[in-house]
């Protein structure tokens, strides 16, 4: 029988003190307020602190409302979820416990977090993940076991993005971990995902806006515990993380009531190697399946060097830049297309390369057009050109396989260009170049 | 074995605290135990009865009363044949044996020999017995891969020793006596192939440190022609994210003309280090006609992994690098990022709660990366042979700006700077290093005139285009127009290069030199046009032969053509200046 502590004697923020002995660091503990009061409350918690014989506890429901003679019963284990295929087409809070009316899920409990992968078991991606989105097939190309956020403000139509190629990537199953989510946008995505049919394919990690912040930190490590199960069944997984600069808020929340050091704007010096912690789970495994990562990263005021979008640059294998409800091409990144886009077609990486040099052009262009001054022929051409790019390439409406999509490129340049200035290899210029 | 026990009272992520009852030693190497699980910690701090460790591991499961094993010994490196095509954790645990045994995941307090125990070495012997050695000299020599390993004197005997007996060729396991040493006092040391070193500190068995001035072809001709590095050198490259630090330290780690690569890395993505962990035993280097394997070694402490082992895995790299400089043999180590280092010192030491320094790095930042830099260098060794380290290190700066403390500080203590920019990188003008804003120490591969020519036209070309910003291109001159050009296609033609097109990909010293040689004559030539468009759509035909001809393999006949082709190009529009003149009058 395990000691039940009932003298807690700090409280700050989400975390209570109690001096305790016989616990170990990361346990999980349920705490409930003492018979009889008002507020009657449970909730778990769990220890992130031994400091001389006192225990440090992170209450996942929230500190409020815990009065200082509440029980503190430690349960012994680290956290867990149950996992199996009775997981698929269910909803369940930060900590596990049901958000739809379905039975509570005890069997098969997996820790969660668990160690990282042996590089050396890792092999290099090879399939590409086909979104009918010329903005990344074509130019950032998605690649199975990628870890990659899309940067955006507030406001943009991410969680149509992230749902869009949920729904057209050929995976088994679609773990989606909200945190902070609105609860239209929740609904949102039950509702996409039901409609497509895919929900029988898809579990739910969520945090809403308004549930207590710690559980907020559970949502990466529960749904990616959960897709790491799945992908060692030899699923092909796919993971949305949305929206992970939520995710940094809580950790940022927690720093601070630890009295951590802020390093940068108030954030933790570890933020770096807690994103990587969850990020660095995407894995194609060499004879299992794999998790793909998609992920949402809000920016800040716009600002890609704001902390998190910043130190989420540096961890996944690229971004896409959703502006103004298109996919940015400077900036978006896919840097693992090159593993897959030299074996699509062999003009893949050409047009890749020249339309995205030639948009570039097309912008000092347009910004000598709006200063005012005088354009050349040349600059006329880029212009032209641009108008193109932007209406037959970069607009989400677009909705093609990637060859069609190659295509259309060429005919583009064609209608704007001759082939040197366009500044295509000659050999490809020869195949592929539409003749007049 | 040490009788010191100690118990634990804290756990704050990695830091442990423990009480003990006895000395200890400051960096010593201690292991926490908690049922069955043992794992590794690094002491870093006294205070009276108290001690603060990190764990090289995760601490989930660690409670107030665990055992504190003590060793007396400080973080070390095996060192012996057998490192080169290995593949190890910041602890020096091999990652593939450690997967043969735990699978797809690394599971914490498994330790495994960095070197095998049972393979058997060649073993030749070369000291002579009576003679008098110190540390660092030969006692013999195994075939390692391509080269002949040196079995040398362990670098920790302080003083000179007298050789009692050294075994005969034969087959010998790294623990197998292969020399007995007598000290001046008549002590008896025995000396295997295998040594242990603490590595935090360096390795100084040499005559002298001389100053590098030999250059290190990396083969990417914006580092090679404008800002080289020397053998022996140090360089940093620093840049926002996705800008292309670690591609352009995988071409290097392949192409650089060094004898031994080792490639830390450091806190950055696993999938980075799977590239080359597979790709390099596919690859050949055209130099041995070996496979690239063969002469790299990886650390491999990627981000998920263990944050307190990343400072582990920056000091093994550079401690097998100093190992095999011993040698004679020339070493370039490339660590991607000296950053995830930098963080995990501020990590401990905000859980110290050390008064912190500019965005809560610890204040002796700077010192600790001024000693690892300084590891790298050019020696001079007792038999007159040099090998050297070369270090590169990446730094990923927050939110791409240079001004911040690790940057900084690398800088101070480099001989080469490659700053990538956002700017370029965004264009894709790759690799993204700033021709105007890196620089280097060290002495280029093509005549020290030639290298300032190009710079004063890249900057001068720069100028013109931010002038045209504001008066247009009407209101400059053609004259100035030119050098705009001439600008652009020396960025386009020569500092581009196509990381990923196997023949544009590296650019040899020979190559680089006969190249930017015919670029420097045509840029430097009197070009004439009738008007701007003119100029423009020359350039342009322009740089479409050079991409085509770098794209040539060096001496094959589209080379040679290649060449014809430019050639010609040039000297119609040098030839038609005297007639477009007439035509105007
Ligand atoms: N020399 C190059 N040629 C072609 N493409 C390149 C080159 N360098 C970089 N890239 C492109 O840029 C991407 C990012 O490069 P890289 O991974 O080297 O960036 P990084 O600076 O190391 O970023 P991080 O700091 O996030 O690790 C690559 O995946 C590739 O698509
Ligand atoms: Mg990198």
């Amino acid at each position: 029988m395990r000691t039940v502590y009932t003298k807690i004697e700090q409280i700050v923020g989400n975390v209570v003190t109690v001096a305790a002995s016989d616990v170990s660091y990361r346990e999980l503990a349920q705490i409930t307020s003492a018979p009889g009061t008002a507020q009657q409350r449970s909730s778990l918690a769990q220890v992130i602190r031994l400091e001389a014989g006192r225990v440090f506890l992170q209450v996942f429901a929230g500190a409020r409302g815990i009065s200082t003679d509440a029980e503190v019963r430690f349960l012994g284990k680290p956290m867990e979820v149950s996992f199996s295929d009775a997981l698929l087409g269910r909803v369940f809070t930060g900590s596990g416990v049901p958000r739809d009316n379905g039975p509570v899920l005890t069997q098969n409990m997996v820790p969660i977090a668990g160690p990282s992968v042996n590089p050396s078991e890792r092999i290099i991606p090879r399939r590409m993940v086909r979104t009918g989105i010329p903005m990344i097939d074509v130019f950032n190309t998605l690649v199975e076991s990628q870890k990659l956020p899309i940067f955006s403000v507030a406001g943009e139509p991410y969680n149509q993005l992230l749902s869009r190629i949920a729904l057209q990537a050929e995976v088994d199953v679609i773990v989606l971990g909200g945190m902070g989510l609105k609860y239209d946008d929740y609904l949102f995505f039950k509702e996409t995902l039901e409609q497509k049919g895919a929900l029988a394919r898809s579990v739910m990690f969520v945090h809403t806006a308004a549930d207590p912040v710690v559980e907020c930190l559970m949502v990466p490590d529960m749904a990616l515990a959960v897709a790491e199960q799945f992908a060692l069944q030899k699923k092909r997984v796919l993971v949305l993380l949305t929206d992970m600069t939520n995710y940094a808020d809580a950790l940022k929340e927690i720093a601070i009531t630890m009295e951590q050091i802020p390093s940068n704007r108030g954030y933790p010096g570890d933020l770096y190697s807690q994103l990587a912690a969850r990020y660095e789970k995407a894995v194609d495994f060499q004879s299992a399946g794999s998790i793909t990562i998609l992920a949402v990263t809000t920016m800040p005021g716009d600002d890609v060097t704001h902390p998190v979008p910043d130190n989420t640059g540096y961890i996944t294998e690229g971004q896409y830049y959703l502006r103004n409800g298109r996919i940015e091409p400077f900036g978006s990144l896919s840097r693992l297309k090159q593993f897959v886009n030299g074996k699509t077609r062999e003009d893949h990486r050409t047009i890749m390369n020249v339309m995205i040099q030639l948009y570039s052009s097309c912008k000092e262009a347009r910004e000598k057009r709006s200063m005012g001054f005088k354009t050349s022929a040349w600059d006329q051409k880029l212009l032209d050109y641009g108008d193109q790019f932007e209406r037959e390439m970069m607009d989400l409406t677009v909705n093609v396989p990637l060859e069609q999509a190659l295509d259309k490129g060429w005919q583009i340049l064609a209608s704007c260009f001759e082939p040197a200035e366009a500044g295509v290899p000659s050999r490809l210029a020869e195949k592929f170049w539409p003749k007049k | 074995m040490s009788s010191t026990r100690g118990k634990v009272v804290g756990v704050n992520g990695n830091l442990v605290t423990a009480e003990v009852d006895r000395a200890v030693m400051q960096n010593e190497v201690v292991y926490v135990t908690t049922g069955p699980l043992r794992l590794k910690a690094e002491l870093i701090r006294v205070r009276g009865r108290f001690v603060e460790m990190q764990v090289f591991e995760d601490t989930t499961g660690l409670r107030a009363g665990d055992d504190i094993e003590f060793t007396s010994t400080m973080l070390s490196a095996e060192l012996g044949p057998g490192l080169l095509g290995r593949v190890y954790d910041g602890l020096q645990n091999p990652l593939p044996e450690l997967a043969a045994q735990t699978g797809f995941f690394l599971q914490r307090g498994t330790y495994l020999p960095s070197l095998d125990r049972t393979k058997q070495w060649r073993f030749t012997p070369k000291a002579v017995v009576g003679s008098s050695l110190i540390a660092g000299d030969l006692i013999g020599t195994v075939p390692e891969g391509i080269f002949a390993h040196r079995v040398m004197v362990p670098f920790g005997h302080p003083a000179a020793l007298t050789v009692q007996w050294v075994a005969p060729s034969g087959d010998y396991t790294v623990e197998e006596v292969v020399a007995r040493l007598v000290d001046l006092n008549g002590g008896v040391h025995e000396v295997c192939m295998m040594q242990r070193w603490p590595v935090k500190l360096p390795i100084r068995a040499y005559q002298e440190r001389v100053r590098p001035k030999d250059p290190l072809v990396t083969q990417v001709r914006i580092v090679d022609t404008f800002f080289p590095v020397a053998r022996g050198g140090t360089y940093c490259v620093p840049g926002p994210f996705g800008a292309g630090k670690t591609v352009l330290q995988q071409i290097t780690s392949r192409n650089a003309d060094v004898d031994i690569v080792i490639v830390a890395a450091c806190g950055e993505r696993a999938g980075e280090v799977v590239e080359t962990l597979r790709e390099f035993p596919e690859l050949i280097d055209p130099r041995t006609g070996k496979s690239l394997m063969e002469r790299t070694m990886i650390v491999c402490n990627t981000s998920s992994m263990p944050v307190a082992a990343r400072e582990a895995s920056v000091y093994l790299a550079v401690t097998v690098a100093e190992y095999y400089r011993q040698m004679g043999l020339h070493v370039l180590l490339l660590a991607d990022s000296t950053s995830r280092w930098a963080q995990a010192l501020r990590e401990v030491s905000g859980r110290l709660e050390e008064i912190p320094g500019e965005e809560a790095f610890p204040a002796y930042l700077e010192s600790v990366i001024a000693s690892f830099y300084e590891r790298g260098g050019l020696v001079k060794l007792r038999d007159g042979t040099t090998g050297s380290v070369t270090i590169g290190g990446t730094v990923s700066p927050a939110g791409g700006n240079f001004e911040e403390p690790v940057t900084q500080a690398t800088l101070k203590v480099v001989g080469a700077f490659h700053g990538l920019s956002r700017e370029r990188s965004d264009a894709r003008r790759y690799p993204a290093i700033h021709p105007l804003e890196s620089w280097s120490k060290y002495p280029s591969l093509v005549p020290i005139a030639d290298v300032e020519f190009g710079r004063k036209l890249l900057r001068r070309g720069n100028d013109v285009q931010q002038m045209m910003k504001v008066v247009g291109e009407e209101g400059t001159s053609m004259q100035d127009f030119v050098v705009y050009c001439k600008g652009e296609f020396l960025d386009a033609a020569y500092l581009q290069q196509d990381a990923f097109h196997d023949v544009d990909s590296s650019t040899g010293g020979d190559r680089q030199k006969h190249v930017y040689g015919l670029l420097v004559q045509v840029l430097q030539k009197d070009l004439h046009f009738h008007d701007k468009d003119a100029a423009r759509t020359f350039f342009q035909r322009l740089l479409q032969a050079m991409i085509d001809w770098n794209r040539a393999p060096f001496g094959a006949p589209e080379f040679q053509s290649g060449e014809q082709r430019i050639r010609q190009m040039v000297a119609e529009v040098t030839s038609t200046r005297e007639a477009s003149k007439a035509g105007a009058s």
